[in-house]
């Protein structure tokens, strides 16, 4: 059961295992278990973030295609729906209209990408989408009159996938991070701890597109590890490895290039067409934005290239971090700007340079964590296995195959 | 021996994950011409290559005027006077003859007089001297390719297959250059796959196979033995006569 | 520029012609494009606009669309000339740091966009600190405030280059996709310092008083009379051209030069000679970073206003030319980065919206037709 969903592709690391089991359960009974608005869209961004960087990876990670066209795609999911919407009014109609137009323009400007990509050498490829994907961003920027300029445009949702449609009922939530903190600093008064972390959740139509999104997410991302250790997956592992000796035994290395090419750019729409209802409102920034390539390209790495575990993994680390780790810059700035003769360092840590330290983390995990934290984790528990078995050959062995991956 | 110019002992070294060099000793005597023999994939150019530092030395010595130079990087290797003529001549196509030369002149320009002779030795260098490298015909940029090595003063002279793809009246030009060099310059290390060019030339020779040296001893002696010649280069000399 | 219009007007000029006209095109590519692109606009510019709209105009004077691209006229055409030779120069200045370092070291460094913000604002620095200079109006204080801004923003981003190339590039020689992931790393990290040391907000940046304001074309001046053109841009024009010519010199006349050129083909035949290659791919880096910086702040006083993220920005266009030119080839991105600067005035003329698809649609259009880019660089 377990292998035909997984396809065989286990974890194979008991950490990574719990990682991914935790993150699964948390994300699938997330708004039951954390309070608030910030909690519950970062979930959402979770949940979608892990199509767009799984979708990445088939490219990068299992073809060692550089593309930072990514999100060119993802916009036009996100800009097809909702344009969409506004000109047909908001319904379930527009919505599949919407899909079906943009991934139609994803697949025929993929498959144009992936012909430029026969014309020019890889690394040409990577600086082509990059300026390609920045003139379609000028392009959104301009036509304001459909898509809004800079300053974006309403997707007009359907009721039902909004937060007016209610439900009779609302749920319960148990607010798990709070009741733990509470029982740690507070043992005494377990009963009241335990009162206050219940709360109410919102039974609205929301709540169902947070679900939509974390099915399709779940779907998709059982689909991809389907491709990927499919016979399809094995060539494109092979080009990796040797375009040169993938050729010559006969596969057409472009016919797989441009068809992955095609595979995630497809897979970015449908995750901006999520994006687009599960935000119900797109700008440039926050759907086109080169920054915004480059932190998809940093989930992937950091998760692990070539895993696709690596983008649950990434994805959720790097929301997280973007979220959190800020307020615990704030902090750590708060207490350094006391600190006599430490206040000129306060400005490196404030909220706002969260980056500068995910950036020094990024640029020493391409040193030092090659593989990213999923190749990483495997590594440890393929050295931990061999040293059970007791032979060092193995060891070295799984090591080195650990390295690779 | 005791005046062996370029000393290798027991040298291993891989390229990627395929081990090309098996425990190499050779050594190459002072002011002689060696030629290094051996069929295709014997290793030959890799240890050229690992003597100028641009394959790793996996294990092993390097030993050059008694000094350890192993896994020395490629400069400063060059710096002691050791000039290399890789198999494919690396020749600078988008620069000039002249530029060609200059770059060459390592430690500064290049010398009137010497290079007066390094014309006469290879009359064409001189005819296109302000052309493009890439203009110039096989046999051209092969005499380009020595007249660079010998363009300083060297020590010590590499040239993995000068004759490779030339035509016999180029290949006896080049025999006559080698002569001359081998009477006036110091030492040479010629790796060979032309056994006539080689028995012409050389003075010690080796023979390599697998990765190790098979055979050392004196060019005369090798060129004498008919039947050695057969056992140690087999089918590949009757396609060279 | 006169080649590619004489075959339309002179059809009996037959096979011969047109046999060398694609000799022409092929051979000098960056000069047929460059004809091509201002012998359009001109042709645009000398029609009078008056008899082709004519036809064409409603009650209140407009004319569709198409019929308004004539509305250019020759003083038009010229001041976007220049105008656009100023801004393709300061793209130069930016690109060709990036082009050598690709060509000789093949390192592709994407965080040559944060050299480049890193010199605006250092660039920014010294002019806001000695605004008395720029404003009093003397042309000694004004030249000695340029150069003090520009060796600043040239130290300070030559500085970070040698910081750069031996802590962030040199593990990963050789790598292209680690190269593209440490580099990214990098960019980020200096827009955050940036913004650690200037603050998040733009910083405005006043020209000097005598940079302000334009020159006007003396009226009795055939065709071109009465043209205004900046005193920044003339200058900007001035100061890569010589910029060019040096660098062009440096490339063929000196050792140094002969060097960098031979190491473009093969670094390792470079070595064999007894060079050590490393010394001179961080020579390079450096002065590419520096020439980086340079731009930076040249254009941050073009703008009259700096921003961390302005770099990044410029990196597209970047991008864009050293492809144009042929990854690694300081004259192909010469020409580029005109080219650039040309299509986006004269389509930012026409038709502002556009520009910055023209760019990017250049760039493909041209790679589909050349996919080496105009001036190929031969490789071992």
């Amino acid at each position: 059961m377990m292998d035909w969903i997984l396809s065989g592709d286990y974890p194979r690391s008991r950490i990574l295992t719990a990682l991914l089991v935790a993150i699964f359960v948390g994300l699938g009974l997330g708004p039951f278990l954390f309070d608030g608005v910030v909690a519950f869209r970062t979930m959402g961004m979770i949940c979608i973030f892990i199509i767009v960087v799984a979708s990445y990876d088939l490219m990068l990670g299992y073809t060692h295609v550089v593309s930072f066209a990514h999100l060119m795609f993802f916009g036009f999911g996100a800009y097809g729906v909702a344009i969409a919407l506004d000109t047909m009014g908001s319904g379930f109609t527009a919505i599949f209209v919407g899909l079906g137009a943009s991934l139609a323009v994803s697949v025929i400007t993929a498959l144009l990408l992936g012909l430029l990509s026969l014309r020019v050498k890889a690394i040409f490829f990577a600086l082509v989408t990059l300026a390609i994907a920045f003139s379609f961003m000028v392009l959104v920027n301009q036509l304001y009159h459909i898509t809004g300029g800079e300053d974006g445009m309403r997707v007009a949702v359907p009721r039902e996938l909004g937060p007016a449609f209610r439900m009779e009922h609302s749920g319960t939530g148990f607010a798990l991070l709070n009741w733990l903190w509470g029982v740690v600093t507070n043992p005494l008064a377990v009963g009241e701890v335990t009162r206050e972390a219940l709360f109410d959740v919102r039974m609205n139509g929301q709540l169902l597109m947070y679900y939509v999104s974390f099915v399709l997410a779940t779907g998709l991302f059982l689909f991809m590890l389907r491709l990927v250790n499919s016979p399809f997956g094995k060539v494109l592992m092979a080009i990796r490895e040797n375009e040169f000796r993938a050729e010559a035994l006969g596969y057409r290395t472009v016919f797989y290039r441009t068809a992955v090419v095609v595979v995630a750019s497809a897979f970015a729409t449908v995750a901006g067409v999520l994006f687009a209802l599960v935000t119900r409102y797109i700008t440039p920034g926050v759907t086109l934005d080169f920054e915004l390539a480059v932190f998809v390209l940093l989930m992937c790495v950091i998760g692990g290239m070539g895993t696709l575990y690596g983008a649950v993994i990434g994805a959720t680390v790097f929301l997280v971090a973007q979220t959190y780790l800020q307020d615990l810059l704030g902090v750590l700035s708060g207490w350094i700007a006391e600190v006599p003769l430490m206040q000129p360092a306060a400005a490196l840590f404030s909220e706002e340079r969260w980056l500068l330290w995910f950036g020094v983390l990024f640029v020493l995990s391409v040193y030092f964590f090659p593989a990213g934290i999923v190749g990483q984790l495997r590594a440890w528990a393929a050295r931990r296995d061999a040293g059970a078995a007791g032979t060092k050959e193995q060891g070295g062995a799984a090591e080195a195959a650990g390295e690779q991956s | 021996m005791a005046d062996a110019l370029l000393e290798l002992t027991g040298l291993h070294a891989n390229i990627g994950q395929y081990h090309i060099l098996h425990g190499v000793d050779l050594q190459v005597p002072r002011g002689e011409l060696t030629v290094l023999l051996g069929r295709n994939g014997a290793g030959k150019s890799t240890t050229l290559r690992t003597i100028m530092g641009l394959t790793q030395v996996s294990r092993g010595q390097v030993r050059f005027n008694g000094e350890d130079i192993t896994g020395e990087a490629t400069p400063r290797v060059a710096r002691r006077g050791v000039a290399f003529v890789p198999e494919d001549m690396g020749i600078f196509q988008l620069l000039t003859v002249r530029e060609n030369m200059e770059l060459a002149a390592a430690s500064g320009p290049m010398d009137p007089a010497r290079l007066d002779w390094v014309q006469q030795l290879f009359p064409p260098l001189k005819r296109f001297w302000d052309k493009p490298a890439g203009n110039l015909s096989g046999g051209q940029k092969q005499m380009l390719a020595i007249a660079r090595a010998i363009i300083e003063p060297r020590e010590l002279l590499l040239v993995d297959e000068p004759t490779k793809g030339l035509a016999p009246s180029i290949i006896n030009d080049l025999r006559d250059a080698f002569r001359e060099l081998k009477e006036r310059e110091a030492t040479i290390l010629l790796v060979e796959q032309n056994f006539n060019f080689a028995r012409a030339l050389g003075q010690s020779v080796a023979v390599m196979d697998d990765g190790r040296i098979v055979h050392t001893g004196r060019m005369a002696a090798l060129a004498e033995d008919e039947a050695l010649q057969q056992q140690l280069l087999g089918l590949s000399l009757g396609a060279h006569q | 520029m006169t080649a590619d219009t004489s075959t339309a007007t002179d059809p009996a000029a037959g096979r011969g012609l047109r046999r060398r006209l694609s000799a022409f095109r092929e051979g000098y590519p960056h000069f047929f494009l460059l004809g091509l692109l201002a012998g359009v606009t001109l042709l645009l510019a000398v029609v009078p606009y008056g008899i082709i709209a004519a036809p064409w105009q409603d009650a209140a004077g407009e004319a569709p669309r198409l019929v308004r691209l004539f509305r250019m006229d020759i003083q038009t055409w010229f001041t976007l000339t220049v105008s656009g030779m100023a801004m393709g120069l300061l793209i130069f200045i930016m690109s060709s740091g990036m082009t050598l370092t690709f060509g000789l070291m093949n390192v592709l460094n994407l965080a040559h966009g944060g050299f480049i913000s890193f010199g605006a604002f250092c660039g920014a620095t010294v002019v806001a600190a000695l605004s008395g200079w720029g404003g009093s109006g003397s042309l000694v204080l004004t030249a000695g405030l340029l150069l003090l801004a520009f060796v600043y923003a040239m130290v300070v981003t030559g500085a970070l280059g040698v910081f750069f190339e031996r802590v962030v590039i040199r593990p990963v020689y050789g790598n292209h996709l680690k190269q593209i992931l440490v580099t990214i790393g990098g960019s980020i990290i200096l827009v955050q310092l940036i913004q650690v040391i200037w603050g998040s907000t733009d910083i405005p940046v006043s020209r000097p008083e005598l940079l302000r304001g334009a020159v006007i074309i003396n009226e009795g001046v055939p065709l071109i009379g009465g043209a205004a053109i900046e005193i920044y841009r003339l200058m900007a024009v001035v100061v890569g051209l010589i910029l060019y010519g040096v660098m062009q010199l440096i490339i063929n006349r000196t050792k140094i030069g002969v060097l960098i050129r031979a190491g473009v083909e093969n670094t390792e035949m470079v070595e064999i000679h007894g060079y050590r290659i490393r010394m001179l791919f961080l020579a390079v880096f450096v002065a590419g970073s520096a020439l980086a910086g340079l731009g930076g702040a040249m254009w941050g006083m073009y703008e009259q206003i700096v921003n961390a993220h302005m770099g990044e920005h410029l990196m597209i266009m970047v991008i864009v030319v050293i492809i144009l030119g042929g990854l690694g080839s300081v004259t192909g991105c010469f020409y580029g980065a005109i080219l650039v600067g040309l299509i986006n005035l004269y389509v930012g003329y026409l038709e502002p919206r556009l520009a910055g698809v023209a760019t990017v649609g250049l760039m493909v259009a041209v790679l589909m037709w050349r996919p080496q880019g105009l001036i190929p660089v031969l490789r071992h």
